[in-house]
């Protein structure tokens, strides 16, 4: 009995209770907690920074949070006046708004009483007003009056392309895997090696007659150039494959008795069975697409065309980097796969770990 | 996927016309030539594009690689046979890019060597250490986990960009430096740090997929061993030395290959970070390729495709060193 206690105490002890353990706990937690700073604080340190204003985004050392300058309507002037704390000779505090700047002068006036002289303020003496404001302008700026970076067009030029090529990776990929795993033909094997040796084969190795081929079809600057090279994958049939082997033959026998087609078999049974697998796959796909860089980058070189990696590197590849709209289509560009993840996070953690493959 | 729901009015009819359709042409042929060999048919749209976009280009890279010119139809092109790849390795000292013909090309091998060495030890380090500690008893670690996952699935060019204003002159990292006392530096503009840099951003973004991977490993683990080695008065040290280590072994070696093959393709990230600079300092392999053939002024396929084939070829060493070792630490 006792031995017994002791054992369990030793086996809990390997990773909590116990003097010496706590230190080993401490060091856990500080690692988690530094972990977390790094992976996390980068991506909202983005969000955060997209919402300020181009002369918030300017301030060094940068504020934590985005401050914006309150703005005050005074009687008898068109515009919003910029509101400022201002500390007179004798120690006085005031809140004015400008009305003008004139050098190192600014010509002051007191919101409460907007028809009185306007009170001359040297600039040393004045502070801004802030609040915390979202600059959401940055986000809808863009959409709307931005020469060289035209958002919907990247959006849509996105969804088409992750959307049409994850569909049609998932049917060929399907039926491929289906041949390959449940019928036996001449040169089945040598298939199926052939499109596994692949696996590590990257098109960045074959570029060039890749490129060649599209420019033929008449591909180059269309979105078919982009989704087709890539909608056979090697990935997808492996992992397919693999689990339409688990599916039992007695089942496709039986269907056949009751004379159900070769096709309705794969439609009706196959399908339905193998829809975990399809699932992975098709939330790899979207990543992989979605994602997707170089191969955009060659197929791709006029704006209207396209997808949003590519035109977000544009963008910030230019001369004067408009960082707040760069910050603010970063954010977006992100947030469709932040969402997959949230809501699908269970699928692709365990596809990853069960597969081996990103 | 329950949204998705919402469509299914609209195209269940569409796709059962679809799928009907393709029946009544299958039919007959399925007739003809028997079940077994309808596999011909489920193989042949992926054989297809697999052919026509992968196959035919890997064979076609051969004669770029031997061609010359500025053309890109293979008919334009003059044989040149070797020159390309005797172009590539023209160099008085190998060790000196600068004595080489094509320098960026020797440059960017060196570069590539530096980051893979650096980066796959991060990687593997990192997610080593990260899996042990999600692997404790610890709380909320399906939301840790998701933590140090999350980076993997963004976009290099968004990673990139996240790291590029964290990093720049007016940036965050040199505020919060200056707080402790510290210099603010140009980061990506200083030649020592911009690798440093370089690596360090590509393994925050990817060292969340090998933690999976070695979580996964690790929980593969049967708990008995650990209670046996307990019987026996291991300690925590020995526990990990002679029980996680030894079964441990097979997953950290997939996660080394992957990694390395995955680090010796390197392009995006670094690409939009540094745009391979300050002057050549981050420009690796992937990218000579991509510049010599694709965006400058003269575009030089022959060139580019030889460059290509020096990268494949070192793939496929690492594969085949992976199936070499991979069956060794099978067997023993």
């Amino acid at each position: 009995m006792q031995a017994d206690r002791i054992s369990i105490g030793q086996f809990l002890s390997r990773r909590s209770g116990g003097k010496r353990v706590n230190t080993a706990d401490a060091l856990t937690y500080l690692y988690l907690t530094v972990g977390t700073i790094l992976m996390f604080g980068p991506v909202l340190w983005l969000v955060a920074s997209s919402f300020k204003t181009q002369a918030g985004l300017v301030k060094y050392p940068p504020p934590l949070l985005p401050y914006q300058q309150v703005q005050v309507d005074v009687e008898g002037f068109d515009k919003p006046l910029p509101l400022y704390t201002v500390t007179g000779e004798d120690g006085t505090v005031s809140e004015l708004a400008q009305v003008r700047r004139v050098g190192i002068e600014a010509q002051m006036v007191d919101p409460a009483e907007p028809d009185a002289e306007p009170i001359k303020v040297n600039i040393r003496q004045r502070e801004p007003v802030e609040e915390v404001k979202l600059a959401w302008e940055n986000y809808f700026d863009p959409l709307i009056e931005l020469e060289n970076f035209d958002f919907f067009t990247y959006l849509k030029n996105s969804v088409l392309v992750t959307t049409f090529a994850t569909a049609i990776t998932l049917v060929i990929n399907s039926m491929a895997a289906f041949a390959l795993s449940k019928y036996r033909f001449k040169g089945r094997d040598a298939i199926f090696v052939l499109f596994i040796s692949t696996l590590m084969i990257p098109i960045t190795v074959i570029l060039v007659p890749v490129f060649l081929v599209i420019t033929s079809i008449g591909w180059k600057n269309n979105l078919w150039g982009v989704i087709i090279p890539g909608a056979a994958t090697p990935t997808g049939i492996f992992l397919l494959r693999q689990y339409m082997l688990t599916i039992p033959d007695e089942l496709l026998d039986a269907a056949r008795i009751d004379g159900a087609s070769e096709w309705h078999i794969y439609w009706r049974i196959i399908l339905p069975l193998a829809r975990p697998a399809l699932a992975v796959l098709a939330i790899f796909s979207v990543m992989w697409r979605w994602n997707d860089f170089l191969w955009p980058l060659i197929v791709l070189s006029q704006n209207d065309y396209f997808t949003l990696q590519v035109g977000l590197n544009a963008f910030q590849g230019e001369l004067q980097i408009q960082w707040h709209y760069v910050l603010a289509m970063t954010v977006v560009t992100l947030l469709p796969i932040t969402l997959v993840f949230a809501f699908l996070q269970r699928f692709i953690t365990t596809g990853i770990a069960t597969t081996g493959m990103k | 996927m329950r949204f998705l729901s919402i469509l299914e009015p609209l195209t269940r009819p569409l796709l059962l016309l679809l799928v009907t359709a393709i029946d009544g042409i299958l039919k007959p042929i399925q007739q003809r030539i028997g079940v077994n060999k309808m596999g011909y048919f489920f193989v042949l749209p992926n054989l297809l594009i697999f052919g026509i976009f992968v196959l035919f280009p890997m064979l076609l890279n051969f004669y770029y690689a031997m061609t010359g010119g500025t053309k890109l139809f293979p008919a334009d092109r003059p044989f040149v046979g070797l020159d390309n790849f005797a172009t590539l390795f023209d160099c008085e000292n190998f060790s000196q890019p600068n004595s080489c013909q094509e320098d960026l090309f020797w440059r960017g091998i060196f570069n590539t060597i530096q980051f893979v060495i650096f980066q796959v030890s991060g990687i593997v380090l990192f997610s080593l250490i990260t899996a042990l500690v999600l692997n404790r008893n610890i709380v909320a670690r399906g939301f840790f986990r998701s933590v140090f996952f999350y980076p993997v699935l963004l976009s290099p060019v968004v990673v990139a960009l996240i790291w590029k204003w964290i990093l720049q002159h007016e940036g965050v990292l040199n505020a919060i430096l200056e707080i402790f006392g510290g210099e603010s530096m140009r980061w990506l503009l200083d030649t020592n740090w911009a690798m440093f840099w370089v690596v360090f951003v590509s393994v925050w973004a990817l060292m969340g997929f090998y933690t999976l991977i070695l979580l996964a490993g690790l929980q593969s683990i049967p708990p008995e061993l650990y209670e046996a080695s307990s019987i026996d008065g291991a300690n925590t040290w020995q526990d990990f030395r002679f029980v996680t280590m030894p079964l441990l072994m097979p997953t950290m070696f997939v996660v080394l290959v992957l990694s390395l093959i995955r680090a010796v393709q390197m392009f995006d990230q670094i690409f939009v970070l540094t745009g391979g600079g300050p002057g050549t300092r981050t420009q690796l392999m992937v990218q000579y390729i991509y510049t010599t053939g694709f965006s400058n002024q003269i575009q030089l396929f022959g060139l580019s495709a030889a460059a290509s084939m020096v990268l494949g070829v070192s793939l496929l060493i690492l594969t085949l060193l992976q199936l070499r070792l991979g069956n060794q630490s099978s067997l023993a």
